[in-house]
């Protein structure tokens, strides 16, 4: 799994998730690796703006033609964007997992959270020692 | 790779859509040695399998296979077997690899002096090369052309790269092509020619990811999801492999009285109306935030169609073409309509 993208300036989760800072507000997908396990993305359910998450539970699903699979928020606070180009172009997941595929914005209740996420290094590894 | 049965099998090659058009569309290759494969001989042979199974291998040709069910006394589904009868004093049956040592014993056990019984699982491999192309690359390995003029499930001996295999007309795709019996040993030769001369006809190695999609739309049962011992087969619209009226047979007295008393239930298709995907064990709605009325046993995207299709088990009364239905996924009930069924038929059959 070492040729998988795993770019740096972001935060990740075991879960595959990444967390990206802009400015107080944090971005939020699933990363390269997510989307190879799952292929062909059909299905993005999230949640409304103002819906309020917390670290660690689920706050939407991703379906590919195979399985369906829970996104878990790296950290908690409120939706405040919501992408929702996915639910017309759930492919985009898999064209653009860090760009086009985002799917919500968190405002932060403690922007220190992010500090606890995986650093892009502490995701490789722990991509590498989940890869038997 | 996926832990299944006992056996490491990888889920998918290339991608699951990009397999599933490939079988489509040319040809998909398919390792399948989990299946179990049980050698029954001796003159009551026949006699003995037909006593475990619904359909009728007696009146079956040699070189002919047959699909049917093997059921429990209560007419419930032991497992799905196809039966090959090679001569009146020889039959293969094959068996779905979870269910392999149950269809063991009760072979076995049926057998014992009655007639010789082996399981040659661990001794066979089987590859399944499936799709529209699959006569012309088969055409390429070896001397196959009397087998290709055959009606679909004939089987006959055939040398494939040199190596003496057992060819069959058989699939679980919905397409035409074979299924190729082989010393386990053999197998990886096999497989790799195979895959060589297939590439200029588009053959892709297959995984079990896209063998659960192609079959689905289709609506070939999988055990476990629309078979199970507690769940019979004219329930599951496979009446047409239950002949009552071959004599005795395990099973036949509860699903005589069953057809009697008539169904309480029955697999319907589904395709999805509103947004989202069946998945196998959620909750079928007859109404909006209603009373479970029945279940899903398989939903996926169709990489084929183009829509979100599924099975499912509903009231007879809420079977028809047309019935609204709700599917519970995950809390949210998602609109879905009865239609009829297979989902894919291919042209020209």
């Amino acid at each position: 799994m070492a040729s998988v993208n795993v770019p740096d300036g972001l935060r990740y989760t075991k879960d595959h998730e990444w967390a990206k800072n802009e400015a107080g507000k944090v971005r939020v997908g699933v990363t390269a690796f997510a989307v190879e396990q799952l292929g062909d993305i059909t299905l993005v359910e999230l949640p409304k703006v103002g819906t309020k998450v917390e670290a660690g539970k689920t706050f939407g699903t991703v379906e590919s033609v195979k399985t369906l699979s829970d996104l878990y928020a790296p950290l908690s606070g409120t939706v405040v964007a919501v992408n929702d180009d996915l639910a017309s172009h759930p492919e985009y997941v898999n064209d653009g997992a860090y760009d086009k595929g985002w799917m919500v914005v968190i405002e932060a209740s403690d922007a220190s959270q992010l500090d606890a996420l995986l650093d892009p290094e502490a995701y490789k590894k722990h991509l590498a020692e989940s890869d038997h | 790779m996926v832990p299944f049965a006992g056996w490491e099998m990888p889920v998918q090659y290339s991608g699951l859509v990009d397999e599933h058009h490939a079988v489509r569309k040319a040809a998909g290759l398919f390792d399948v040695s989990h299946m179990g494969e049980l050698d029954l001989r001796g003159e009551h042979a026949i006699a003995v399998v037909n006593y475990l199974v619904t359909n009728d291998i007696s009146k079956l040709e040699d070189g002919h296979a047959i699909y049917t069910l093997c059921c429990n006394p209560e007419g419930g589904v032991h497992d799905d077997l196809i039966v090959y009868k090679a001569a009146h004093d020889r039959v293969l049956v094959v068996c779905n690899g979870a269910n392999r040592d149950k269809i063991v014993g009760v072979f076995a056990k049926a057998a014992k002096d009655h007639c010789e019984f082996v399981d040659r699982t661990d001794e066979t491999a089987l590859i399944a090369l499936q799709g529209p192309k699959a006569w012309d690359i088969l055409a390429k390995a070896g001397d196959v052309s009397a087998l290709a003029k055959k009606p679909a499930y004939s089987f006959d001996e055939a040398r494939l790269f040199n190596v003496d295999c057992t060819v069959a007309r058989t699939g679980y795709t919905g397409e035409d092509g074979c299924e190729i019996f082989m010393p386990w040993g053999e197998a990886e030769k096999v497989w790799n020619a195979l895959l060589e001369i297939g590439k200029e006809h588009g053959l892709k190695p297959c995984g079990l990811g896209c063998r659960d999609t192609l079959r689905l739309e289709c609506k070939m049962p999988l055990y476990g999801q629309e078979l199970a011992e507690d769940i019979n087969p004219l329930e599951a619209a496979l009446s047409w492999a239950v002949k009552f009226d071959k004599g005795d047979f395990v099973g036949r007295a509860a699903l005589l009285a069953a057809k009697e008393k008539g169904l309480s239930r029955k697999l319907v298709g589904l395709e999805m109306v509103g947004r989202g995907i069946a998945r196998h064990g959620y909750d079928l709605r007859g109404a909006e935030g209603g009373e479970k009325i029945g279940f899903v046993t398989s939903g996926s995207p169709s990489p084929t169609l183009g829509k979100n299709i599924g099975l499912g088990y509903v009231p007879a009364d809420k079977s028809a073409i047309g019935q609204k239905l709700f599917v519970d996924c995950r809390g949210k009930d998602v609109e879905a309509v009865v239609v009829k069924t297979p989902f894919y038929k291919r042209a020209g059959r």
